[in-house]
């Protein structure tokens, strides 16, 4: 049975986003949606536009001033530790889902430890726990235990994982968690279905409210995005990331609201993007989201090239993972099971930190302390 | 001019308090911090890191001879910022805390409500506490009255570099403490500080505008000179501002009072230096809480 639609999905109905991304918007469109203090959903599509690519130095110069404000010259560093690549999902462009054969594992607790520990030997001290869709062997209870494990050496974690309900949420916030990423991957219904055609992930309200589940229950770090190339109108997917992200602030002014915008990678899935995203448009993307939510985060992986995350923390990225691996136990013993994608900046953590240094930006190791009393 | 800056019985050198967060490195920090002349820096607990003590934590760029504040930023209510002090009194060694409890991300706006619950558990608890708080008269009576050993209302929004935006506040907050008034968040540039410091601050603090300014070194220095300016300003004590009407000359309005016969009931004096209340120096005096 799908889930029904939730208070995000009713709102979004409202909001016209394919009619908004569709517009032709002209220059002057662009000049005055730059010109505004606060900018709306169709300021954002003016800066998305064709009409505003033309102006990319301006509007990557107005993001760059923005992030600076609100976030100063610091970038804030996470690595994932993926716990396992079991997966009950088939989505058409994973490298883990669920009729592929690639080698399958699954971490213990103690494994999962061991990971942590080498990425907190690194300076680590954010780490984002990530699973396929596998409810046996990533259960609720299963991360629990992680969580606990793990909180005494990580002082910020959070989960990329298949969605749960309310009180899985509020048990794995009494444990410790702090964060909960759940991208839509898509807000095209017919694109969602179409790529997601198995399993628990299929039921796309079900996804989309995860997050409100979540936010209620008291989670202090959301993450919502997209996966840039999925669907054809890929400006429409970037102004229902922000719509959906504002529509988070406003719900849950305690929480904190991250996005990212991953564009797919190759993998074992062999999808190939319906659009190709270039690096200017991604750019483009990337600052006028700045412009829109100058207060959200933004996340940006090792999925991009290591060219292209050095000039995107100089306009708008303010936490980025950096020598990562897509592979359960990857970092202890790497080559035991397969990765979800392959990563394109694969410098070290030491080496993207220097980079920011040597970009004027201090790579924050720490920004954040145990959620749970320890001394008890 | 012996004019000292004392919090808490401590006696600083400097007006000019320094955030250490957002610099494009922890050297540019101490650098900045040098220049500024400060003697009391502010680090966000959640930044510190104790298990990298001495090899590249934020601590080890503050400046020998320079105190101390650890601050609970990142904090959402009381408990967590009476577990995040004690995290920190234990692991820095000073039992001095910048109590920020700011639940809204985005803004940054302190919660009144759980900062006096906080400031009312720190102080029993024997810490000095320094509130940073909204620019509400009431509240710092009451954080004040709590045993907070300053109060550190907000300028405008953290980070907002927007200047003195609650000036008609700062006024009246100034007028009845009697603990120092330190301004905090959202001064923009010097003239913020030195307007902040001429309607009678006891001190500024700045950690944005000196961060983000392209030569955060020449800022830093240019923040202590103007703190300093406008504190002579203030115990200088400005002169009446002329406006159009009393620019004019007018006629006496009270000459008639010598007609009547008898006493005048006319006061002797009485002038603005005669309201500064108890516990505070009016402009001119030269002294301090």
């Amino acid at each position: 049975m799908a889930a029904p639609r939730g208070r995000f999905a009713r709102h979004l109905d409202t909001l016209d986003v394919p009619g908004l991304s569709a517009r032709a918007y002209t220059d002057a469109d662009v000049t005055a949606a730059l010109g505004r203090e606060h900018r709306d959903l169709a300021d954002l599509a003016a800066l998305l536009a064709p009409a505003a690519t033309a102006r990319l130095e301006e509007l990557a110069q107005a993001a760059r001033a923005t992030t600076l404000r609100r976030f100063g010259r610091a970038v804030r560093l996470f690595a994932p530790v993926y716990l396992s690549n079991a997966c009950l999902s088939s989505c058409t462009y994973c490298g883990f889902a669920k009729d592929l054969p690639i080698a399958r594992r699954t971490l213990t607790v103690d494994e999962v430890a061991a990971e942590a520990g080498l990425l907190t030997g690194r300076g680590f001290r954010h780490l984002l726990l990530v699973a396929g869709e596998h409810r046996v062997e990533v259960s609720q209870d299963y991360l629990v235990s992680v969580v606990e494990r793990l909180r005494p050496h990580v002082p910020s974690l959070s989960i990329e994982t298949q969605t749960w309900s309310d009180d899985t949420y509020a048990r794995l916030v009494a444990a410790g968690l702090e964060g909960v990423v759940h991208y839509q991957e898509t807000y095209d219904r017919d694109r969602y279905a179409a790529t997601h055609t198995a399993g628990w992930k299929r039921d796309f309200d079900r996804r989309l409210n995860s997050t409100e589940l979540a936010g209620a229950a008291g989670v202090r770090r959301l993450g919502v995005g997209a996966l840039l190339g999925l669907a054809e109108d890929w400006r429409a997917d970037v102004l229902s990331v922000a719509a959906h992200a504002a529509f988070l602030v406003k719900s849950f002014w305690r929480t904190e609201v991250t996005v990212a915008l991953p564009r797919i990678r190759p993998s074992a899935s062999g999808y190939q993007p319906l659009v190709p995203v270039s690096d200017a448009e991604y750019v483009q993307a990337l600052a006028a989201l700045r412009l829109f939510e100058p207060e959200a985060g933004i996340v940006l992986s090792t999925r991009e090239p290591a060219a292209l995350r050095d000039g995107l923390v100089r306009i708008a990225v303010t936490q980025m993972s950096a020598g990562a691996s897509t592979e359960p136990g990857g970092y202890s013993a790497p080559g035991t099971a397969t990765e979800q994608f392959a990563i394109s900046d694969e410098r070290s953590a030491v080496e993207v930190a220097a980079m920011l240094e040597a970009a004027g930006y201090e790579p924050v190791w720490k920004d954040a302390f145990p959620l749970v009393d320890l001394s008890r | 001019m012996d004019d000292p800056f004392v919090v808490a019985g401590q006696r600083l050198g400097s007006r000019l308090l320094v955030g250490t967060g957002k610099f494009a490195a922890h050297t540019v920090m101490r650098d900045a911090v040098l220049a500024s002349g400060t003697e009391l820096v502010t680090v966000a607990l959640r930044r510190v890191d104790l298990d990298r003590a001495g090899d590249g934590d934020i601590l080890d760029f503050v400046p020998a001879g320079v105190r101390l504040l650890p601050n609970t930023s990142g904090a959402v209510d009381a408990g967590e910022a009476v577990r995040l002090a004690r995290l920190g009194r234990a692991g820095t060694g000073t039992s001095w805390v910048k109590l920020e409890v700011t639940p809204d991300p985005r803004t940054l706006a302190p919660d009144p409500i759980e900062t006096l619950r906080a400031a009312e558990l720190l102080v029993a608890d024997g810490f000095t506490v320094l509130p940073y708080c909204s620019a509400d008269p009431v509240l710092c009576r009451r954080l004040e009255e709590a045993g907070c050993a300053t109060v550190m209302p907000l300028g405008a929004w953290i980070g907002s570099n927007r200047g003195l935006r609650t000036r008609d506040a700062i006024e009246v907050i100034v007028a009845q403490a009697g603990v120092p008034v330190v301004v905090d968040a959202g001064l923009g540039v010097p003239s913020d500080a030195a307007e902040a410091m001429e309607v009678g601050a006891d001190a500024v603090l700045v950690n944005t505008a000196i961060a983000v300014a392209r030569d955060p070194i020449a800022m830093a220095r240019a923040f202590a000179l103007a703190t300093e300016a406008g504190r002579l300003g203030y115990l200088a004590g400005r002169g009446t501002v002329a406006d159009a009407t009393t620019a004019e000359a007018s006629s006496p309005l009270t000459d008639f009072l010598g007609g009547l016969g008898g006493p005048t009931g006319q006061p002797a004096g009485g002038g603005p230096a005669a309201a500064g209340s108890a516990g505070r120096p009016a402009p001119g005096t030269g002294t301090d809480a």
